[in-house]
């Protein structure tokens, strides 16, 4: 792990970009760089997280835009050599919107702009982002956002559902989303999108630490 | 080259809940607008676009409503074309 290096992207609008690498460097002592989005050179990070914010003031769609720039366009090949790639709630929009994960994210049902902590059942176990070893396990995590209602056809959720690829379910669904998903992964698990902020939520000060797990399987190959 | 003028009309689909909609949809009831059935709320894009004729331009237009101005999962697309 010396040598371990998560990228954090940021694009033009990003505001989440500085408390993941914060939480990873400060709480989990993993080194992070920054990585502007204009870049498309990912080989000398091991893992990238695509943060929360408004990447292009989410003109269009949120995160239709930066499905454009050079470096999420670099991303294909590296979740395909099954690095790790992290999507946080803006990250979780982009991922969709670029077709990593199935699925979209539009307004919540009743157009709030929700700032909560949220109880999530954790599904699966793919990939190795959260902790349920154990019993099905219930974590706390914060959310902040407007446009965070999952939404896939039937077929779409089917195939979630048989796969496995349904990490976390909200217990009281906050925004509308379908089958209450608020995090899914690709089919091999080495992509994981989320709206839910586990950064915000790796120090008891602030508190919880039930995001500390996600940030830490970053490092899992 | 030909000039065209183009009107990208963006809907969500049917089966896509529309919040702003509904939103929308109770405040022309209160404003006292009767016999309101429906309301959604889409997107208009005007892209003014030069291409060797129509076809060129229906190719450029078709790719940017799939792959940028639509997202398919959610929003359907139709588009009128005028010749400048």
């Amino acid at each position: 792990m010396d040598n371990f290096t998560v990228g954090v992207v940021v694009f033009p609008g990003s505001n989440c970009d500085r408390d993941v690498s914060w939480a990873l460097e400060g709480c989990l002592d993993i080194r992070t760089k920054y990585l502007w989005h204009e870049s498309s050179d990912l080989s000398d990070v091991d893992a990238i997280v695509l943060p929360g914010g408004f990447s292009y003031g989410d003109y269009l769609r949120c995160g239709a835009i930066a499905r454009f720039s050079p470096l999420i366009n670099a991303l294909d090949d590296f979740v395909k050599s099954g690095k790790r790639v992290l999507g946080i709630c803006n990250g979780f929009q982009i991922l969709t919107e670029s077709g990593f994960l199935p699925g979209a994210l539009v307004s919540n049902k009743n157009l709030n702009f929700i700032c909560d902590d949220v109880e999530l059942d954790i599904v699966s176990s793919k990939g190795g982002w959260f902790n349920n070893v154990d019993e099905k396990q219930t974590i706390k995590l914060p959310i902040a956002h407007g446009e965070g209602r999952y939404h896939c056809d039937s077929d779409t959720l089917k195939k979630l559902i048989d796969n496995e690829l349904i990490a976390l379910r909200y217990k009281n669904n906050p925004n509308g989303s379908s089958f209450d998903i608020a995090g899914i992964t690709n089919e091999r698990g080495n992509v994981l999108g989320l709206m839910p902020h586990p950064e915000r939520a790796c120090d008891e000060t602030i508190g919880g630490t039930d995001g500390l797990f996600t940030l830490k399987s970053l490092i899992l190959k | 080259m030909d000039q065209f003028a183009v009107k990208v009309f963006v809907r969500l689909r049917p089966s896509v809940l529309d919040p702003a909609g509904e939103a929308t949809k109770s405040a022309s009831i209160k404003l006292g607008a009767e016999g309101i059935k429906s309301l959604r709320i889409g997107k208009m894009i005007e892209v003014k676009i030069e291409g060797n004729g129509e076809n060129e331009v229906r190719e450029k237009i078709d790719l940017l409503c799939d792959r940028l101005f639509a997202n398919t999962v959610i929003e359907d697309y139709e588009y009128s074309l005028e010749k400048l």
